[in-house]
């Protein structure tokens, strides 16, 4: 990819968007969301993994193929978690003989 | 500076299977997000080991996540957050060709990181004190499934465990690194090892980023 230098700005408000958003993340989870409280902790979560991604590890600048890998890692990881939950939630479903 | 030395930069900047130093620096970088894309899988069976049993013990999980310190546990989240700001500095200043200054953030990364590394062995000695390590002497106070108990904590101290380790060899890479840079080795055409190498300590600061709410947050709003 070529040369990108960011100006140092940039990282500042990153880095007090990411302060921001653990304050955030603390503070609701003392809130009673009902089952929303693991939704609201996770979307933040990835917020705060796409902030460090795209502009502390440079994922905006790139190139195609980099962006191919890391979305099929993160493809594989749901496939992962996604299959396991089907096969554990739903194994007392069905009778299984000799069980 | 001689000949033969500008000579042997320009040779150390691209290597002879690359043809430009553009091509060496995206298949440096492309490298080191294919083995953090391994480290995803890697961290991934754990979260998906915790998910499972999360999801069929959501109550005994809540109690004791919520024994957990979550004062110290946000605190080391910004920690965390802090030494990767250091972390990208150091890089930023590999860009610009700053050799004191590179030297300088990578060693604030590296004290960071110990401050981390220190507030987390504080709360896993509070854990052995408190009788919350998983074996023979667990006991989670009012709680009546121990054993359910003792799987949050088995996971607990197997994804932070793993995850200090992470900091443990970052911090050692970082050492090298600052000892090479304090040397001169880096300049602006060439600077992929501090530029992958901060991938790498990014990548376990997003770690903690998932571990700080799933492991200390669960269910903190109901009454203890």
């Amino acid at each position: 990819m070529p040369e990108h230098i960011d100006a140092r700005k940039t990282y500042y408000y990153v880095f007090a968007a990411l302060i921001a958003l653990t304050a955030v993340t603390t503070a609701v989870a003392y809130v009673d969301l009902g089952p929303f409280s693991v939704v609201v902790a996770i979307t933040i979560a990835v917020v705060k993994m796409l902030l460090v991604a795209l502009f502390f590890m440079h994922m905006r600048y790139g190139t195609a193929l980099m962006k191919v890998v890391v979305l099929g890692g993160l493809l594989w990881l749901g496939i992962l978690l996604l299959l396991s939950m089907a096969d554990f939630v739903t194994r007392g479903w069905l009778p299984v003989p000799g069980k | 500076m001689s000949a033969s030395h500008i000579e042997s930069v320009e040779r150390l900047a691209v290597r002879e299977q690359f043809d430009t130093a553009e091509q060496q620096k995206d298949a440096a970088t492309l490298g080191m997000w294919i083995f953090l894309v391994t480290e995803v899988m890697f961290f991934g069976g754990m979260f998906c080991a915790y998910t499972v049993y999360r999801s069929f013990f959501p109550n005994t999980f809540g109690r004791a996540s919520s024994s957990l310190n979550a004062t110290l546990g946000a605190i080391n989240t910004a920690v965390l957050i802090c030494s990767s700001l250091t972390m990208v500095l150091a890089v930023h200043f590999a860009q610009l060709g700053r050799r004191k200054l590179i030297v300088l953030f990578l060693i604030l990364t590296m004290l960071i990181g110990g401050v981390f590394l220190g507030i987390k062995a504080y709360e896993w000695h509070e854990k052995f004190v408190e009788h919350h390590v998983p074996g023979p002497s667990f006991h989670l106070e009012g709680e009546a499934l121990q054993g359910q108990a003792q799987l949050f904590f088995t996971l607990y101290f197997a994804m932070t465990g793993l995850h200090a380790l992470h900091m443990v060899i970052g911090i050692g890479i970082l050492t090298v690194l600052a000892i090479q840079a304090w040397k001169g080795k880096f300049s602006p055409a060439y600077y992929s090892p501090v530029d992958i190498a901060g991938l790498y300590w990014h990548f376990v600061d997003i770690i903690w980023i998932f571990l700080f709410p799933l492991l200390y947050l669960i269910d903190r709003h109901m009454p203890k």
